[in-house]
């Protein structure tokens, strides 16, 4: 008898987590998926990502949701770790879209994740957007996978013409992590860029190390004794205040020129004076910054108590991108397949979106095309526009 | 010449944090015969706790003490601090599986480890920390050889630390109660020496080392996160082996010239190559020396 009373206890409880979890919640909640490095290498970037979209989700809850087909959804967000690693990305992005049944991701960040990420979206024919990831394959025959931000091979020479543009230098180094997608992708794309200009040879020295190295003393000294004029190093934030701190140890006095990845709010604060004067390209600036890009700024600041990075904004503009093409998806049928490859037909065709980090306009690849932005980190450690560089 | 003058500069530096931080893989090693793999996440909090206590006396005393005085209370409170997460691991990880199987007792310094990481993790954040600086940075320019104040301090320092610790071990009473136990740890606590003094007080000396590495550590690389003492702590072992188990000369020796065949491999071939062509190098030393440096032979020692 008790025996059979246990198991209509567990059947009863069985039938009611269905019930509860399959309950037609699909029909009027719109979920969001959000992939993100919240611990692990690059937390800031993490903590970025989920402010811009909580500040999102506030927006669209004050509208009273979104309005898809005439009808007012709610929106969820669903925001999922990472761990900044590529298997747990892979995973995260599997778990929301197989349990979760979101709508669209945006996320993962960097490209290390984000292109095993976006084959996962791809193959379960989710639309994803990526906000900062710079690598071609991120995208590439992948229709339901898009990004927020231009490319590497956009950058490499970005940054190459703008230091032989500003200096008229004929002889650069690199430095960079071999053990990363991103920065060794962008080294290999400056580095072709720069010989294109300067013709070959004209990389003195092309040193690398492995993530987590923190003494880069050997590369540096073989670097300064090259004669190079000038050292680009498109690492992350952890990195460049030891790059730069070592640097100018060991008696570099050039310029050291960075890439998007130098962007998060962290770089300065670690790295204190000796990254005052240095250059990297980017998303946008914050000091300099006017309209709508103001207001999200200021909006962002107030909230949280410091002024947004990159990724952040992008995130913001990822996000809408996102409102947008839901909004112009027509009617949701509550059959997220069907609803999944509407989102992603609506935002192919989104031209001219007014973003804050540029206007964007989608190539069949998924890309948008944007300009990059040159900043100069000034004499009080701000990131300041110095230039911007269209295609 | 100034170029190879300015590798030895770099490699001398960098070996110093290998040599102190392999010294307390191998003091370990000596008295318990196995390797205690927290030590490199001892490592890991030792420059936390420095870089509290730093933060601390920059905030109160900077305006009152000179920097040598700060510095040198810095030093020797962290590494106070940092020898009791020693005691810490000897008697939670190792003493209650002192008669366990060997292969367990290896990895409860592993867990150790992770339950740091992850403590720190939970506690502070994933937020990289900036190590505050202790003293002024100056670069000085010899013959076009680049050497700050700093890089002559972490390699003094880190020698007066190992001379100091050779002077322990060689001329007190603890440290030959500790060659002693590391002799024969069956027949010593029957002459009155309890292993239960002396374990804890060799992973207390291993952790107060690492400490000052890590302070150390945090002037000449001031990022901290919860992760810095994996890949040093892995390198460190790699050293401690080399020089052979047990041996502290052989351990800080071996810490050396692993720095010094990373920081010249990179000199000579390109760097991409760093670690394969260096841990290349220490694979063949070790396949025509098994025993690292000054290890001793299997069959002197008792227990194995």
């Amino acid at each position: 008898m008790r025996k059979i009373a246990f198991l209509l206890v567990v059947a009863v409880a069985f039938v009611m987590v269905f019930a509860f979890s399959g309950c037609g919640d699909r029909e009027t909640v719109i979920k969001v998926g959000i992939n993100a490095p919240l611990t692990g290498d690059i937390p800031k970037v993490g903590e970025g990502t989920k402010y811009a979209a909580q500040m999102w989700l506030e927006d669209i809850e004050k509208a009273g949701g979104l309005e898809v087909g005439g009808k007012k959804y709610k929106v969820e967000l669903v925001i999922e770790d990472n761990e900044s690693k590529s298997d747990s990305a892979v995973k995260a992005n599997t778990k929301m879209i197989t349990q979760d049944d979101v709508l669209v991701i945006v996320g993962p960040q960097s490209s290390a994740q984000a292109v095993p990420a976006g084959e996962v979206a791809n193959n379960y024919k989710t639309t994803m957007i990526s906000p900062w990831s710079t690598n071609p394959a991120t995208t590439l025959d992948r229709p339901y996978v898009f990004r927020g931000c231009f490319l590497d091979p956009f950058q490499g020479p970005v940054v190459a013409n703008f230091i032989i543009e500003e200096f008229g230098f004929t002889k650069a180094a690199v430095l960079y992590d071999v053990a990363s997608d991103y920065p060794k992708g962008l080294a290999e794309v400056f580095k072709a860029a720069w010989e294109k200009k300067n013709g070959a040879g004209s990389i003195v020295a092309y040193e690398s190390f492995t993530t987590k190295d923190t003494d880069f003393s050997s590369q540096l000294t073989k670097i300064k004794r090259s004669g190079a004029q000038v050292l680009f190093t498109p690492q992350y934030y952890n990195e460049v205040p030891l790059i730069v701190k070592q640097a100018k140890d060991l008696g570099w006095t050039g310029p050291i020129v960075g890439s998007d990845s130098w962007g998060s709010a962290e770089t300065v604060e670690l790295c204190g004076e000796p990254c005052y004067g240095q250059f990297f390209s980017s998303h946008y600036a914050a000091a300099g910054a006017k309209g709508a890009t103001k207001e999200f700024i200021d909006r962002y600041n107030k909230a949280h108590g410091y002024i947004p990075d990159d990724v952040a904004a992008l995130t913001w503009d990822a996000l809408r991108l996102a409102q947008q093409a839901i909004e112009n998806a027509g009617e949701l049928t509550g059959k997220i397949e069907t609803d999944r490859t509407a989102v992603r037909d609506a935002l192919a065709k989104v031209k001219d979106f007014a973003g804050i980090t540029g206007n964007m306009t989608f190539t069949e690849e998924g890309d948008p095309i944007k300009c990059a932005v040159i900043v100069k980190i000034n004499d009080k450690g701000e990131y300041e526009f110095y230039k911007s560089v269209c295609p | 010449m100034d170029y190879f003058l300015q590798n030895l500069i770099n490699a001398l530096q960098w070996g110093s944090f290998y040599a102190v931080i392999s010294i307390g893989y191998s003091m370990v090693y000596g008295v318990l015969m196995v390797f205690n793999f927290a030590h490199g996440d001892i490592f890991m909090l030792g420059t936390y706790i420095g870089f509290a206590i730093a933060t601390l006396f920059i905030a109160v005393f900077s305006a009152l003490l000179p920097t040598w005085v700060i510095f040198a209370a810095v030093v020797i409170i962290t590494m106070f601090l940092a020898s009791w997460i020693g005691v810490f691991v000897e008697v939670v990880g190792y003493r209650p599986l002192r008669q366990a199987p060997r292969a367990s007792a290896a990895i409860t310094g592993l867990m150790i480890g992770i339950i740091f990481e992850t403590g720190i993790l939970i506690f502070l954040g994933a937020k990289r920390l900036s190590f505050p600086p202790l003293m002024e940075s100056h670069v000085y320019n010899i013959g076009g050889v680049y050497f700050t104040n700093i890089k002559v301090m972490v390699i003094v320092i880190s020698l007066i630390l190992m001379l100091a610790l050779h002077g322990l071990i060689q001329k007190t009473k603890w440290g030959m109660a500790m060659r002693a136990m590391s002799f024969d740890f069956l027949a010593v606590p029957l002459m009155g020496v309890s292993i239960n003094i002396i374990a804890p007080l060799t992973f207390a000396i291993g952790a107060g080392l690492a400490s000052v590495a890590g302070i150390l550590y945090g002037q000449a690389y001031p990022i901290l996160d919860p992760y810095m003492g994996v890949l040093i702590g892995w390198k460190a072992f790699v050293a401690a082996i080399l020089g052979g188990r047990g041996s502290i000369k052989g351990a800080a020796m071996a810490g050396y010239l692993l720095g010094f065949i990373e920081i010249f491999v990179a000199m000579v071939f390109p760097s991409t190559f760093r670690d394969l062509i260096a841990y290349s190098i220490i694979l063949l030393i070790l396949t025509y020396r098994p025993r690292g440096f000054f290890g001793m032979e299997y069959s002197t020692k008792l227990r194995l």
